[in-house]
């Protein structure tokens, strides 16, 4: 029998792609997965427990969030939750207006929504980000013209980390009378995000990227917020969204954000110290590797940066074979072949891009596994910028 | 994450053959635009019309040091006309197979071989391939890469 010295190691820093379902989380879905099956739209007694356990999730995924238990509508996965937000939104108040405004920074599951309605005959304003992704307020300011209904922001992308200015535009969207949509995927959960201090009028968020099943996400709706219904059929979700519940799904998602609300000045504290540690060494051990996104103000266990004259499948290929698990921007995997545009955003030249590389750090990671990254990252580097016909500018 | 490849490109990109340059190359070839992702450079020495020797370097994913790697091996000891008989299919079955976005890789393997026999001829002939233009150059203005 192999010793433990024989396990390959696995180091998965990817956390912002999905998160490992805490076991807590797990225990409270199996009862709804074994025998609490009842429909909840049903009057037997079956049904009604599973009323009752999804009311109760809706009530701590609310307390999360500061809100109401009949402002979350539960949907089935983060891009659920943007595109019913910003098609929902921008739908219903469009005899308002046929202006929105979003950024050059937003996840495809905002972009390919604002396409489709740009189509329609909306217009759409994308705002600029500085070179750290931060959206200039001032900048959002300027851009509202009477037609304006609705601003769709992201609260911290992906694939940057960068920490958004919220708090200063959901007072600007508040005093304006206009709609404030924020795409709070890597933060609901993660940070403390407070929808009435923040003036938020409809936030997306998802249970697997707080530690909680996939397939079960929401999307607070300030109560009294026209929007047209997503799903159409049955009275679920107050007939916003049609369909079955996620009876499981839904249940964990309640305790995963229970634990988030319970357990997140604890976790934090530990990613902050990870990423910290990353951000200052990485660039120690790698020549020509800068960081992208604000050095300090971006998200606890985030960590990315671009390592030039080389291209990021490669050095993730290579770290996967050391059992560590990132992701990169690079055009090559990307389905479309399009270097991130994101990164392009920041000011980031396309052959820069190619070379980037994101850590994202969870819950379960240690110190060890920045230590492991440090150790395996640079020989690995070095051994592809060999093979690389890019010369260093120097 | 990474795309589904075949246990022979794997092997090519964990052990990459006839990396490197060549002291005072006959050919040079590079190919790839860095903001599409790959660039290709080979480069040939060749002796009685028979490519002598030939290395390459290869910014780009596994599939592009895969090609450009298994390609060097199949034109290496070859006349300049059998290289030039070298399609990116033959690298494609070589590898035995490319997942589908990834077959542009393969293009471009070709692509910098021909730069490089071009180049070759150019020098010693005065005259470059006739009626030859790089296949990867026409994609990337079009900016698709799928075939």
């Amino acid at each position: 029998m192999g010793t433990n010295t024989d396990k390959p190691k696995k180091v998965y820093l990817d956390n912002m792609a999905n998160t490992p379902p805490d076991p807590r989380v797990i225990d409270e879905m199996i009862p709804h997965l074994k025998n609490d099956f009842g429909n909840p739209l049903n009057i037997h007694s079956f049904g009604q427990q599973t009323q009752q356990a999804i009311e109760d999730s809706r009530q701590k995924v609310a307390e999360m969030v500061n809100a109401q238990p009949k402002e979350i509508i539960f949907t089935s996965c983060g891009t659920e939750s943007n595109n019913f937000a910003v098609k929902g939104l921008a739908r219903a108040n469009q005899k308002r207006g046929n202006h929105l405004i979003s950024s050059s920074i937003e996840h495809f599951s905002i972009l390919y929504p604002l396409k489709e309605l740009e189509k329609e005959g909306f217009d759409v304003t994308y705002l600029p980000v500085d070179k750290n992704g931060i959206i200039d307020p001032s900048s959002l300011k300027n851009a509202i013209t009477d037609k304006t209904i609705l601003v769709t922001l992201t609260h911290a992308s992906n694939e940057i980390g960068t920490l958004e200015p919220i708090n200063e535009i959901g007072m600007i969207t508040r005093e304006k009378g206009i709609l404030f949509h924020v795409d709070g995927m890597q933060t609901a959960g993660t940070i403390p995000v407070d929808v009435k201090a923040l003036n938020i009028d409809a936030l997306s968020l998802a249970a697997n990227l707080f530690y909680g099943p996939t397939g079960a996400a929401a999307l607070y709706l300030k109560q009294g917020t026209r929007i047209l219904p997503f799903l159409l059929g049955g009275t679920q979700e107050e007939g916003k969204r049609a369909g079955t519940n996620n009876i499981s799904g839904i249940v964990g998602m309640g305790k995963a954000a229970e634990l988030a609300r319970l357990e997140m000045g604890e976790r934090n504290k530990k990613l902050v110290a990870m990423r910290d540690r990353l951000i200052k060494e990485l660039p120690r051990v790698i020549d020509d590797f800068f960081i992208t996104g604000h050095p300090s103000n971006r998200l606890p266990g985030h960590v990315s940066g671009c390592v030039k004259f080389v291209e990021g499948e490669s050095m993730s290929m290579f770290l996967d074979m050391e059992g560590v698990a990132v992701s990169t921007g690079s055009a090559c995997v990307s389905k479309a072949l399009k270097a991130s545009h994101v990164l392009l955003a920041i000011g980031v030249s396309p052959e820069v891009v190619h070379g980037s590389l994101v850590f994202s750090f969870g819950k379960d990671n240690e110190e060890a596994d920045v230590d492991y990254v440090l150790e395996k990252l640079p020989p690995i580097v070095e051994r592809l910028r060999k093979l690389s016909p890019l010369k260093k500018d120097k | 994450m990474s795309p589904n490849y075949s246990e022979k490109v794997m092997e090519h990109f964990k052990n990459p053959r006839n990396v490197g340059e060549i002291d005072n190359p006959d050919g040079v070839g590079k190919v790839g635009n860095p903001q599409c992702g790959d660039i290709m450079e080979m480069q040939i020495k060749v002796k009685d019309n028979v490519i002598a020797d030939v290395k390459f370097r290869t910014f780009g994913c596994a599939a592009a040091i895969a090609t450009s790697s298994i390609a060097t091996e199949m034109i290496k000891g070859k006349t300049i006309e059998e290289a030039l008989k070298l399609t990116n299919k033959a690298v494609v079955e070589a590898l035995e197979g490319l997942p589908p976005v990834k077959i542009h890789c393969s293009v471009l393997a070709e692509d910098a071989i021909k730069a490089a026999i071009d180049d070759y001829l150019r020098k010693s002939t005065g005259t470059g391939l006739q009626g030859w233009t790089p296949r990867s150059d026409v994609e990337e203005e079009e900016h698709g890469h799928q075939h």
